[in-house]
């Protein structure tokens, strides 16, 4: 993933003008677009850690030790909201850079290195199944708060308009944080490893700690994501939180997006929730099960035929045509 | 500066390098040759950490760097060039390079003056921010030593850089090999052109089946009986 070409102002527009669009719409279209920012916000952090050529298949798993770990900790320990997202992310990067460590220490690369992902993610999924301080498969619930008295800063909780603009915030923030980071000697030490590890390691670029530190950076983001995902829910159980699942739908809009871009998890996310939503709904309006599963796999497998760089190389280069053409007039 | 005792690699039953022993002096530009699986590049891997030695000791300005991780090898000033060349292709020509500068500072724009000044140095200026996908091999082999350049090396490991250029390429490289020597540098490499050898290295280490079969001034090995036999051959011309 290279450093954004453009200047940040276009993303900032586009950031401000979403949160501006926040209150006119109904709660319709605040759930939809929350869900969209979730997908973006989840996938910003998979594509840093793809980045640096670390391919997770187990993302769920930063996910999940963030939701319970926030959760827990609020419901259970009494801690601050904030202080708990704060320890879900640190807790999330430390089982990040342990899992990291491992495989660097055994020379894990490549598609392996993916396989350690799931495997851990769902050795943590059993592990929580079977935790029964944390609920085990019964799932972990959070307090119903009094929406009159709640104050959604302080307790991080709210409507559906609180969590549209708390993860449209999320992303916004993770937005800029990656673009800082890709632009940095640490995102080109990321993408040499990606191209060429050997060559790299050669050159000097620390392999075992650029990868624990990408890991750790896309793992505590994620555990943000997990976090304020469970406070919204309300409930927590392994399955929908750390499940396989999970993991899958988490790299959807990144790689329909475009994996090279930093804008791509966004864009793809734009395009695959909606699409996930009404053919879920359709599915299940003409009680055609399975339709939903149908369309996004046959949209998976449109784009990497037909788009193997995704949706955002082509938007950008169609308005580079666009532009040159209106020009040329 | 570059001291190799007993080396050896065995790859299970196989014995790619037995028992190597050389000992590089500052500024020296020496030639490591021999004959297609000789073991020449097994030794500069060895060396460089990118593999552990079964047996034996490297040692970099006194200290023992055996079986450090390679990039441990390169930030402590020992640079090492791929013979089959590695670029990162989809980064361009500079970011290449800097991925090497990168090892000096932690600064962007420095490490991108740093490499620019590498990259103007081969002559690969006008295609600084090409991809190197896009590179021809002799434009590959260049950005290989300006990103080993980049990475200010005391010690420049070369492997067969001019195999596969032109004549007026290989005398760009020599001439540079010569100004870094020049300047200090101490440099090892491995090189078939016997021509190109026998001009820019003071002594010549000739490898055979693994182990040391001679060591000397170029003169000494183009008179030495065993290697004409093994290596050079009989009808050899020596500039």
């Amino acid at each position: 993933m290279r450093p954004p070409a453009l200047s940040r102002w276009p993303a900032l527009a586009f950031f401000a003008a979403m949160a501006a669009a926040g209150p006119l719409m109904d709660s319709f279209w605040q759930s939809l677009l929350t869900l969209v920012f979730f997908y973006a916000y989840m996938g910003l952090s998979w594509n840093l850690m793809m980045s640096a050529g670390l391919l997770s298949l187990g993302h769920a798993l930063f996910l999940g030790v963030g939701a319970y770990a926030t959760a827990v900790l609020i419901a259970a320990a009494g801690l601050d909201p904030w202080l708990s997202l704060a320890a879900g992310a640190f807790l999330a990067a430390m089982v990040g850079s342990a899992l990291t460590w491992l495989g660097a220490r055994f020379s894990v690369r490549g598609v392996h290195f993916a396989l350690l992902t799931i495997a851990f993610a769902e050795l943590f999924r059993v592990l929580f199944d079977n935790w029964e301080l944390v609920g085990g498969t019964g799932g972990f619930f959070l307090k119903a708060i009094n929406p009159e008295t709640n104050r959604p800063l302080a307790t991080l909780r709210g409507g559906t308009l609180f969590f549209y603009l708390a993860f449209l915030s999320a992303t916004a923030g993770a937005y800029f944080i990656i673009g800082r980071l890709m632009a940095s000697r640490w995102g080109y030490r990321w993408r040499g490893l990606h191209a060429d590890e050997d060559a790299a390691r050669a050159l000097g670029v620390p392999a075992l700690q650029s990868k624990v530190l990408v890991v750790a950076i896309s793992a505590g983001l994620a555990g943000v994501g997990g976090g304020l995902f469970g406070l919204m829910q309300g409930s927590l159980f392994p399955d929908s939180v750390m499940g396989v699942r999970v993991s899958i739908d988490i790299l959807i809009a990144p790689i329909i997006g475009g994996l090279g871009s930093l804008f791509g998890p966004i864009i793809g996310a734009f395009f695959v929730v909606p699409l996930m939503e009404f053919s879920n709904v359709l599915a299940q309006r003409i009680g055609f099960f399975g339709l939903n599963t149908l369309i996004n796999g046959m949209l998976i497998l449109a784009v990497i035929t037909f788009l193997p760089d995704g949706l955002w190389p082509r938007l950008i280069a169609l308005a580079r045509f666009r532009s040159s053409a209106r020009c040329s007039k | 500066m570059l001291k190799v005792s007993g080396l050896s690699k065995r790859f299970r039953g196989l014995v790619a390098v037995k028992d190597v022993s050389f000992d590089i002096k500052r500024n020296e530009i020496v030639a490591l040759i021999g004959p297609n699986g000789a073991g020449k590049t097994t030794c500069f891997n060895l060396i460089a950490g990118a593999l552990k030695p079964s047996s034996g000791s490297v040692f970099l300005d006194g200290e023992d760097i055996t079986g450090r991780a390679p990039e441990r090898i390169a930030v402590r000033g020992l640079v090492r060039t791929f013979q089959i060349v590695r670029p990162m292709r989809g980064m361009t020509v500079l970011e290449n390079v800097m991925m090497g500068a990168f090892a000096q500072t932690s600064d962007v724009a420095v490490a991108a003056d740093i490499a620019a000044k590498a990259i103007s140095r081969i002559g690969l200026s006008a295609k600084a921010n090409d991809l190197a996908s896009s590179l021809t091999l002799p434009d590959l082999k260049m950005l290989e030593l300006a990103r080993a350049l980049a990475a200010s090396p005391r010690v420049l490991l070369l492997d067969e850089v001019m195999a596969g250029l032109r004549p007026a390429e290989r005398e760009r490289i020599a001439s540079i090999v010569r100004e870094l020597h020049a300047g200090g540098m101490t440099v090892l490499l491995i090189e078939h052109v016997m021509r190109v050898v026998m001009a820019l290295a003071g002594r010549v280490i000739v490898l055979h089946h693994g182990e040391k079969l001679a060591e000397g001034t170029p003169a000494e090995i183009g008179a030495n009986p065993k290697v004409i036999e093994s290596y050079l051959g009989t009808k050899t011309k020596l500039a």
